[in-house]
């Protein structure tokens, strides 16, 4: 019922981009988003979806797991693809009824989507290669200089990993109300809006108590094990660079460079 | 009026790499009237299971027939199932959520279309049946002790008179007098109204006493179905699969090992009694 939500889940195998340290994932994932945006010519998309698929034939995740990402945004897609299309003045290309499809509004329509879908493809590889654990640990790395400023940078790491620990628990339990509910003969499909609002009544109250209940829980089994914070904190497996991460960031280094580059000679 | 299971399979995640085949081949027959215990260790394919009886999961392959008709042919009306196969969860008080008992009890009637009176007059007699007193009716859900709240939800259930009442492990984290109380008042149901009763439990003790007949999980598929005098002389296998006979069964077996003239087959103490005194004589 629920379990077609990909964002944020792990896909467990054995992989280069799996071993592969956190940080060089954050940092891929996030320069990777950029190259997007830098880029503007059909050559520079070519490299980044051969740069991208390079990645997903090394994580060994099947390439439908990343599409199952994308089902979240196709609305979004849709409503940018449309609205560039259509809105976009220049030189018109096809005229039907009041509406104009532009040459560059199509240009700028099909360069959305292709910077949409690859955006959501390369996040959701690195969040199905990482555990939501050793995502935040790295997330807390990467930003560990922001503590001389005065950032909470440990505290903010701790409400991520359980928020993030805490997202297939409430989905299970939905999932469990929901059954629960449905076998006491609740209905929450058909009716209209009004009548589908209400009928959430009987599987929110039952998964908002249970949510403070775990929370209350989780809350009192870190104090009984003298939780106090980030200061003076060592960790039971601290995170170090190896070789591989080194070939990595070079590997990030000379697709980015090369991105820039084309941007600025082509 | 009976539940058919034909050769039903069932597995979670088909499409990724943690397929679990949940369900293998199960094929079982459930009669009215019934006591039926369903065990198995943690793992086996028990709630898979139940959740199949009142079309909660669909099978991957096999059919369910509910009074002789397909309950996954399209326009076979499952609200109507699930009143009459009334399936309490396992913690079934964690899906309460009325602002007082009766209201939540009403919750089940009153989906099943019924009137307001008919609706109250179930509620009433199901929090009369699991033994809540009426001071307690107008109290929040949340405010009562654990094992008045599970008693709640089952009434909650059986509000909607089920004929195929399944519980799925109704005595998990109560205290021993909790579990004694909920399955009395099961026992006590049963006697009063006849309908048909699956309790699934890992745990034989609990249901020898009750049952007529056992029905044995183990990966997925049905180990023994018979009853709880012949699955118990399967011990040895029992504790294979991580389940273990009631005690009674091991001191019978130890003491006609001894050369003590006992039926080894007693499953309850009142039985073992009988039959040491029979063998002293």
């Amino acid at each position: 019922m629920l379990r077609d939500i990909t964002l944020g889940q792990y896909y467990q195998t054995d992989s280069v981009i799996h071993k592969l340290d956190p940080r060089v994932k954050l940092v891929a994932t996030i320069a990777f988003i950029i190259s997007l945006f830098v880029v503007d010519s059909w050559i520079g998309y070519a490299v980044a979806a051969v740069f991208l698929a390079i990645m997903i034939k090394l994580s060994k995740v099947p390439f439908r797991f990343m599409v199952k990402g994308m089902k979240a945004i196709v609305m979004i897609l849709m409503i940018t693809v449309v609205f560039n299309l259509f809105l976009t003045p220049g030189e018109p290309l096809v005229t039907f009824w009041k509406l104009t499809i532009t040459k560059e509004g199509a240009r700028i329509a099909v360069m959305m989507a292709v910077r949409l879908s690859f955006l959501i493809v390369g996040s959701s590889l690195m969040t199905l290669t990482t555990t939501p654990n050793s995502l935040t640990d790295g997330m807390e790395k990467l930003m560990g200089p922001l503590k001389y400023v005065k950032v909470p940078v440990h505290e903010v790491a701790m409400m991520m990993s359980i928020a993030l620990r805490f997202i297939p628990i409430l989905l299970e339990e939905t999932d469990k109300i929901m059954k629960a509910q449905i076998a006491r003969g609740a209905d929450f499909e058909s009716g209209n809006l009004i009548k589908k609002a209400k009928a959430m009544v009987p599987l929110l109250v039952p998964l908002f108590i249970s949510a403070f209940r775990r929370a209350n829980d989780l809350a009192m089994a870190m104090e009984a094990r003298c939780y106090r914070g980030g200061e003076h904190r060592t960790k039971m497996k601290p995170l170090q660079y190896h070789a591989a991460d080194r070939v990595a960031y070079l590997v990030l280094f000379l697709y980015f460079s090369g991105c820039v580059a084309m941007r600025v000679w082509l | 009026m009976s539940l058919i299971l034909d050769h039903v399979n069932y597995s979670y995640g088909d499409d990724t790499a943690l397929a679990v085949h949940a369900l293998k081949d199960v094929s079982l027959v459930i009669p009215d009237g019934q006591f039926i215990g369903l065990i198995g260790h943690t793992g086996s394919g028990k709630s898979t299971l139940v959740q199949h009886l009142n079309g909660l999961l669909k099978p991957t392959s096999g059919a369910i027939y509910y009074n002789g008709e397909d309950i996954h042919e399209k326009d076979y009306d499952k609200k109507k199932l699930r009143s009459k196969v009334g399936l309490v969860f396992q913690y079934p008080e964690h899906q309460l959520f009325e602002i007082d008992v009766f209201k939540d009890v009403c919750f089940g009637p009153k989906n099943l279309g019924l009137s307001q009176k008919e609706t109250e007059l179930r509620a009433y007699a199901a929090l009369k049946q699991v033994g809540i007193e009426d001071d307690y009716f107008y109290q929040s859900p949340f405010d009562l002790s654990g094992g008045q709240k599970r008693r709640v939800a089952i009434a909650g259930v059986l509000a909607m008179k089920p004929e195929i009442l399944v519980l799925d492990e109704p005595t998990a984290g109560l205290d021993p007098k909790g579990r004694d109380e909920i399955l009395d008042q099961i026992a006590k149901l049963r006697e009063e109204t006849g309908i048909t009763v699956i309790l699934v439990s890992h745990s034989m003790e609990d249901v020898a006493r009750y049952v007529d007949r056992i029905i044995v999980m183990n990966r997925g598929s049905v180990l023994y179905d018979d009853e709880p005098r012949e699955v118990f002389q399967h011990y040895r296998e029992l504790e294979q699969v991580g389940l273990a006979a009631p005690q009674v069964t091991y001191i019978m077996q130890a003491l006609a090992k001894k050369g003590m003239k006992v039926d080894t087959a007693a499953t309850t103490i009142g039985e073992a009694v009988g039959e040491i005194l029979k063998a002293l004589k």
